[in-house]
């Protein structure tokens, strides 16, 4: 019956563009995770009244930050050719994606951590302050487990964020279901494959949107 | 053990600078319950955030125990710091830890060992009467409750002294008398210096023993709580003991009372200090055989005992009626016969 359907699909193709596309959306979530984390907290530690309040170190991560926000990520990926080369050896399949992944969606992660962390109650931040805490114990057991929640939430908007980007990456050469949609399907003008390729990706959206709603809501003791 | 010597603190913005704290000379001592009130804007909060350098001081000394905290920075600091307990009005409890997460928190500041700091926690959960509540969520907590953990938490480290800025102010009368009541047991139990700061001076009256009233940045007025409750200098301190003996209005109606009683006596009796005299009118009334009649009073208890005054009416034959003032005369209640309402 399915055969019938979707009389062009291949299930091995289906299951190994499946495959790289949760392997490049996991990856990149990670990295962007950490590199937008760190953008977050540098961009919250050095604004005025911060922890590291410095003016000149602000003024440069918000700059970095806002052009990297600001370039399309189709744009960013041709870009980034070259050092997507030196740095993974090819500018083909998965991996070559992520470099591009983590670089365009990190800034953009990293603004909703820095909003995050000015939601974290002065007083809290105070009373561990006054208990004698260095900056390290503020960052590592008040700002980042106080954020935990949103800290979630938006890693969940980027990491949808991301799969679309996969799609994109997909169809120039990275692999996963946006490639097969393209190559597979439209060039071949196999329908059934760019329909079933759009059915996975939203599954593997809804997917992770239920699992970033559900780790977020345990966390949160609010 | 807590000296503070001019102490002065200017906050300075575009708008202008404003000197929060204005030469402020303070000697604290151990084991002391220290009150500090003021109205809002007088530089309290200021002030005590200075004594763990929340805030750093424009100039001035602070000595807690011969260490210049004044003069400390980064690791010094730090273990200063974790001498001072400090509790907040807000708690600033972290909602993301339980109950016992956050009393143990300064504990993994100072590096307490895991085994050593369970057994300190559980310590303080049973001395702020949380037992049972450990593992709750601060959310799941009663304001009342949440000062409770916030107290166990400034008390973790063993401080020497502890700073309470406006703790009760966020919690209703009867939860406010709670932790007042916890608070004065922590000081007797342990000898712990405590310094609270409040704009009520219900708060002072009920435990500190000595006050220092702040106004515009400077410390105005300072003395025992009685001296100060008995003898106020300053209109802002007469207005905070008004605050809790409301004067003004009963002397308009002790006027209104005096035109209604020709016979007999009206005794006004001062009660300052001492808890020995609160049994006086029952002693009279047994001793002697007249009849007393309460009219109006308020008496309000300190630390060092009863103060306020209370207006009777006195009637029965003449001789014994002198013979009871006489009695009375001679304990330390003051007593005025037949006084005129001014
Ligand atoms: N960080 C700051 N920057 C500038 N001015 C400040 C700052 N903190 C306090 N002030 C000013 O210092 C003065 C004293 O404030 P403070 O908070 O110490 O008063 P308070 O007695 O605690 O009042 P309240 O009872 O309202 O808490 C106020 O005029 C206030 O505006
Ligand atoms: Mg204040």
């Amino acid at each position: 019956m399915l055969r019938s359907l979707f009389p062009n699909v291949k299930m091995a193709d289906l299951m190994e563009a499946t495959k790289e596309t949760i392997y490049m959306t996991g990856v990149s979530v990670l990295g962007t995770f950490i590199f937008g984390i760190a953008l977050g907290l540098l961009l919250y530690l050095t604004a005025k009244d911060g922890l590291w309040a410095n003016k000149i170190l602000n003024f440069i991560v918000a700059t970095v930050v806002n052009v990297f926000r600001a370039i399309p990520f189709i744009i960013l990926i041709l870009l980034l050719f070259p050092f997507t080369e030196f740095l993974i050896g090819t500018i083909r399949g998965p991996n070559a994606a992520l470099p591009a992944l983590i670089i365009g969606a990190s800034p953009f992660y990293g603004r909703m951590v820095e909003i995050a962390l000015k939601e974290v109650d002065k007083g809290v931040i105070e009373a561990a302050k006054g208990m004698g805490a260095k900056t390290s114990t503020i960052i590592f057991k008040v700002l980042l487990p106080e954020s935990m929640p949103a800290l979630i939430s938006g890693i969940t908007v980027t990491a949808i964020a991301l799969i679309s980007y996969t799609a994109m990456a997909g169809v120039i050469g990275a692999g996963g279901l946006g490639d097969l949609a393209y190559l597979k399907g439209f060039q071949r003008w196999d329908f059934d494959v760019v329909l079933v390729s759009t059915i996975l990706i939203v599954l593997i959206v809804f997917l992770f949107q239920f699992l970033g709603d559900y780790v977020s809501n345990k966390l949160d003791k609010r | 053990m807590i000296s503070i010597k001019s102490l002065q603190k200017v906050f300075q913005s575009s708008s202008g600078n404003v000197q929060a704290v204005d030469d402020v000379s303070l000697d604290i001592e151990k084991g002391e319950i220290f009150g500090v009130i003021g109205y809002s804007g007088a530089g309290k909060s200021t002030f005590i955030r200075l004594l763990n350098r929340l805030e750093d001081p424009t100039s001035g000394e602070i000595v807690i125990d011969d260490n210049d905290i004044s003069k400390l920075r980064g690791k010094g600091l730090r273990k200063a710091r974790q001498e001072i307990g400090m509790i907040y009005q807000h708690f600033n409890l972290l909602w993301s830890r339980t109950v016992k997460e956050n009393i143990g928190f300064p504990l993994e500041i100072a590096n307490v060992p895991k085994q050593e700091r369970e057994q300190r926690v559980n310590e303080l959960v049973d001395l702020v009467g949380l037992s049972g509540r450990e593992n709750a969520y601060p959310s799941q907590l009663s304001g009342g409750q949440k000062q409770r953990v916030g107290i166990a938490r400034a008390l973790a480290n063993k401080p020497k002294v502890l700073l309470c800025d406006e703790a009760t102010s966020a919690l209703d009368p009867e939860t406010t008398d709670s932790i007042l009541d916890l608070l004065t047991d922590i000081n007797k139990k342990l000898g712990l210096t405590i310094i609270l700061i409040t704009h009520e001076m219900h708060v002072i009256r009920k435990i500190s023993n000595r006050v220092a009233v702040m106004e515009e940045g400077r410390v105005v007025e300072q003395g025992d709580v009685l001296d100060v409750f008995r003898n106020p200098q300053q209109k802002v301190t007469k207005r905070f003991v008004e605050q809790v003996m409301g004067d003004r209005d009963q002397d308009d109606s002790l006027q209104e009372i005096l035109t209604h009683y020709d016979s007999g006596h009206i005794l006004k009796l001062h009660f300052v200090g001492e808890k020995t005299n609160q049994a006086v009118i029952s002693e009279v009334a047994k001793q002697y055989d007249i009849s007393i009649n309460i009219l109006q009073g308020k008496i309000t208890q300190t630390q060092k005992g009863a103060y306020g005054t209370l207006v009777v009416h006195l009637t029965g034959e003449e001789s014994v009626i002198q013979e009871a003032i006489q009695y009375i005369s001679a304990t330390s209640v003051k007593v005025e016969v037949n006084p005129d309402a001014s």
